[in-house]
């Protein structure tokens, strides 16, 4: 019954929030509606019992990449001149194809019945067996993903190093 | 031991053209030479120093496999280094390292000198490769070599019109041979499964008579090529374009002779069919007497030398075709000495007279150039065949062997008579012509003898001249034990036993010589006026002589004029509609598939974002309905 | 509980929230946020697919996810402030020069 009112009220804070990503005409709004989706996502994943990964997705996202993408706007300065009506050729044909498509593949897996919303569902779920703890995570990241988590520590590394990089670009004639 | 070693007879060149290719124009002039000629001196130090084993009889050749390039079919870097390798190489960097020499002087003060010597040496590697080699792939790969180094030789002073032409002439008339000894190596292949010629040879009589008879064509066909037979020969005297050390080392001493030292070392297959033997040795006569005859009228110095080259390669082919090898490979030895010497002296007078050719414009040279007109007379008397310099004894043998196998060669027998007398009488002419005589030269030239460095080869020459033939004489069979290990289990053809017929047929011979010589010398030792009406007296049958029978003139409307034209109708009626249109029609249709292609290209990031997602919900799609 | 179905849906909405949004926006950091949804998106279907299958694993790989997402924002954000820097604007239909 909690899971049922929270999944309401976050889902459509989720949903409200990602309109105002689409729909505002100033930048900060939509990152204000960004930040709302996050942190609603973040309870739902709280309902999921993924406490670390909610706790890093309100720390890390929520806080350290909305603060980035703040400033950013910032820097660059509060852009309202953003022209609204389309301008590129056969791009409203594209988003309608593309919004129309969702709408055909949501409909056809929904009526059609081929799909089974999760397939592999357990008719009772064990929370403690998805009772996402940081022991609970930390074991398999180094144990059977030990691999990717070495590639994400490199992509990490490389990342940093492109972004020194491109801020250190100079124009040739200053 | 040192025939360990012997890879360094080919390493040796080969390093002194590379690293004269890269570091030869830092030299100063005579340097470039130097360093090319010590090359090549070393090698045939080396050369003889390996040879010492056969000598004193504890090796009989022996096969050194250097680097296992193709095994399965028998084609390694192998050298075979027998008795008939060993004389080959001693002629080749032995004669070669005297015109290297030569070629210091002769080749002052051009402005390529060390491109010249860079192409010597890598000939002299290349001429190497080929009678060192131990299987066909690499005597082939040594084979075009040379020929390579030919054309890049005549070709030496391209910038006249004459000399390229004459080096294209080379290679395309070569590339004729070459392409019968191509189909003989793979006849050869097909049945033996093997080129290695321990292989081929070991086990020669497995080849059929048909067989035998088809590589032993082909083979002619490809030596025709290099050595200028009939009708291969044509290149051989417009090669002359090139500079003399060249006519001397390549179209004289070595280079023309590979086709005989293939024939003399293919003997164990030539053996087998009658029928190769006598249209090897028809070849060599017809080649023998129809060269002599041209040489006989040519005014050029070096056209005469150049037609009595074929000549005398026709000699060599008599020999081998008539199964007689060591005479065939002893003349083409002597012969390297005289030829050679006689090159280098008409060199040394084309050189003094300021590249003049003409031996109507000479005459009277013998007191301002008294070395070169003695070598050369020399070199003459050799040629004619007077005991006892070295063409004697082999022209000698050659015939003798002829005579000994008797039926259709003795009419061949009949053949090389008359034509050493026409050698004789010809020879005697350029000699009389360019030495005695008045003076007819320009009068701005000042004949003078050479430097040091160009008598010295001549002398050497001579010198080889003169004794060179005395190694296999009736008296002293010293060639024929030398190379006995190489003819192993073949029959060689050799001239009649017994003194008396050795007399009655050498003194034969000798009459013919010294009648020519004679009578060459009582017609032209003479005023010029005198001398002409002589000339004149022949009638049209001189101008035919002068002309080589228009040979030229026929193969051009015969072969060059419809192959031109053919070429010409396959490049504009076939090529380039079919197969140009073929080509462009592809790139037409790449190019306007492109042009479609160019609307996705928008530049629009957002463009892009939405032909990704269609791509993608597509898939998904495709996956749900499918899956 | 509620059934896992309804999250799927929910996630659906706001993938396709983003795409069209990314699709329509030409202000390059908006456009960026739409990824970031879609992102989050999908991070939402890994983790309540891997509750009802009784999995962590979906936690785990919402971890790489959001690793690999910081790496990118690092990077865009640097992009765009280059960009920016040269161009004087934020709008992608300004750059059109590779258009073949």
């Amino acid at each position: 019954m909690v899971e049922a009112v929270l999944f309401v009220l976050m889902g459509a804070g989720a949903i409200a929030g990602a309109l105002t990503v689409v729909l505002a005409r100033n930048p900060v709004y939509s990152a204000m509606g960004l930040l709302a989706t996050l942190f609603s996502v973040a309870v739902l994943y709280v309902v999921h019992l993924a406490h670390a990964v909610a706790a890093v997705q309100v720390i890390v996202y929520a806080g350290a990449v909305m603060t980035l993408f703040l400033f950013v706007i910032m820097l660059i300065g509060v852009d309202k001149s953003e022209v609204r009506d389309e301008q590129l050729p056969h791009q409203r044909a594209l988003i309608l194809g593309v919004g129309l498509l969702i709408v055909v593949l949501a409909a056809a897996v929904t009526f059609s019945g081929s799909f089974v919303w999760v397939p592999a569902a357990v008719a009772s779920p064990n929370p403690n067996l998805t009772n996402g703890t940081i022991q609970a995570i930390a074991e398999p990241l180094f144990t059977d993903w030990v691999l990717a988590f070495e590639a994400t520590a490199l992509l990490l590394t490389i990342a940093a190093a492109g972004a020194v990089a491109l801020a250190h670009y100079r124009r040739r004639d200053t | 031991m040192i025939t360990e070693y012997i890879w360094l007879v080919i390493a040796l060149p080969l390093a002194g053209a590379v690293f004269l290719h890269f570091f030869g124009r830092f030299l100063k002039a005579p340097l470039p030479g130097v360093v090319a000629s010590l090359a090549i001196a070393g090698a045939f130090a080396v050369a003889l120093v390996a040879t010492l084993p056969f000598l004193q009889g504890t090796d009989h050749g022996q096969g050194i496999l250097l680097w296992e390039w193709m095994p399965a079919i028998g084609a390694n870097l192998e050298i075979l280094w027998d008795p008939l390798a060993a004389l080959m190489t001693l002629v080749v960097t032995g004669v070669g390292a005297l015109i290297h020499a030569f070629a210091i002087g002769y080749m002052h003060g051009d402005d390529r000198f060390h491109r010249f010597f860079t192409y010597l040496n890598l000939f002299a590697a290349s001429m190497l490769t080929l009678v060192l080699a131990g299987n066909f792939a690499m005597l082939f790969l040594g084979w075009e070599l040379v020929g390579l180094c030919s054309y890049l030789l005549i070709g030496f002073w391209f910038t006249g019109e004459s000399a390229a032409g004459a080096a294209k002439k080379a290679f395309v008339v070569n590339r004729i041979g070459d392409l019968g000894m191509l189909v003989a190596m793979m006849i050869l292949f097909a049945v033996f499964g093997t080129l290695s010629m321990e292989g081929i040879f070991g086990e020669a009589s497995q080849l059929g008579a048909g067989l035998a008879t088809a590589v032993g064509l082909l083979l002619l066909l490809g030596a025709a090529g290099k050595s200028a037979q009939i009708p291969l020969y044509v290149w051989l005297p417009d090669a002359m374009e090139g500079p003399t050390p060249v006519s001397a080392l390549i179209h004289a001493a070595t280079m023309v002779t590979a086709g005989v030292y293939l024939i003399a070392r293919s003997a164990p297959i030539i053996e087998l069919s009658t029928t190769a033997q006598v249209t090897i040795a028809t070849v060599g006569a017809a080649t023998a007497i129809w060269a002599a005859t041209i040489a006989l009228a040519q005014r050029d110095i070096k056209k005469v030398l150049a037609y009595s080259t074929v000549s005398q390669l026709g000699y060599m082919f008599m020999a081998v075709g008539a199964t007689a090898y060591v005479a065939g490979i002893f003349h083409l030895m002597t012969h390297a000495f005289f030829k050679a010497l006689l090159f280098l002296g008409a060199g040394a007078v084309i050189h003094a007279l300021n590249d003049e050719q003409d031996m109507r414009k000479m005459g009277g040279l013998f007191k301002k150039m008294p070395v070169t007109a003695v070598t050369m007379g020399i070199a003459t008397l050799a040629i004619s065949g007077i005991p006892p310099l070295a063409g004697f004894w082999s022209k000698d043998e050659i015939l003798g062997s002829l005579f000994n196998r008797g039926g259709w060669f003795s009419v061949l027998w009949l053949v090389g008579l008359i034509t050493a007398f026409i050698t004789a009488f010809y020879m005697t002419r350029q000699w009389v012509l360019v030495f005695l005589g008045e003076p007819r030269w320009a009068d701005d030239a000042h004949p003078h003898e050479g430097p040091r460095v160009m008598t010295v080869p001549l002398v050497v020459l001579a010198v080889l001249t003169m004794v060179g033939g005395l190694v296999n004489t009736p008296l002293r069979f010293t060639l024929e034990h030398f190379l006995e290990p190489a003819f192993e289990g073949v029959r060689v053809l050799h001239p009649p036993a017994g003194w008396l017929m050795f007399a009655v047929l050498a003194g034969i011979s000798v009459l013919a010589g010294v009648g020519g010589i004679g009578a060459a010398y009582l017609a032209y030792n003479r005023p010029k006026e005198d001398w002409e009406r002589f000339e004149s007296g022949f009638g049209r049958v001189w101008g035919l002589w002068e002309d080589a029978y228009g040979v030229d003139d026929i193969y051009g409307t015969t072969l060059v004029a419809p192959g031109l034209k053919l070429a010409e109708k396959a490049a504009f009626k076939v090529d380039l509609p079919a197969i140009d249109g073929a080509v462009n029609g592809l790139g037409f249709l790449v190019r306007r598939a492109g042009q479609g292609m160019r609307v996705f290209q928008t530049g629009q990031v957002r463009n892009y974002a939405a032909f990704l997602m269609v791509a993608t919900l597509l898939l998904m799609i495709w996956m749900v309905v499918g899956g | 509980m509620v059934d896992p179905g309804w999250y799927m849906a929910l996630a659906a909405s706001l993938f396709g929230i983003g795409a069209v949004g990314l699709l329509m926006r030409r202000s390059v950091l908006v456009m960026f946020m739409c990824i970031e949804l879609m992102l989050n998106a999908v991070n939402l279907t890994l983790i309540s697919a891997g509750r009802a299958m009784n999995d962590i694993n979906g936690q785990v790989a919402v971890f790489f996810i959001l690793v690999v997402a910081a790496a990118e924002v690092v990077v865009g954000l640097a992009i765009i402030v280059s960009i920016f820097r040269l161009r004087s604007t934020a709008s992608v239909d300004d750059l059109g020069e590779m258009q073949g």
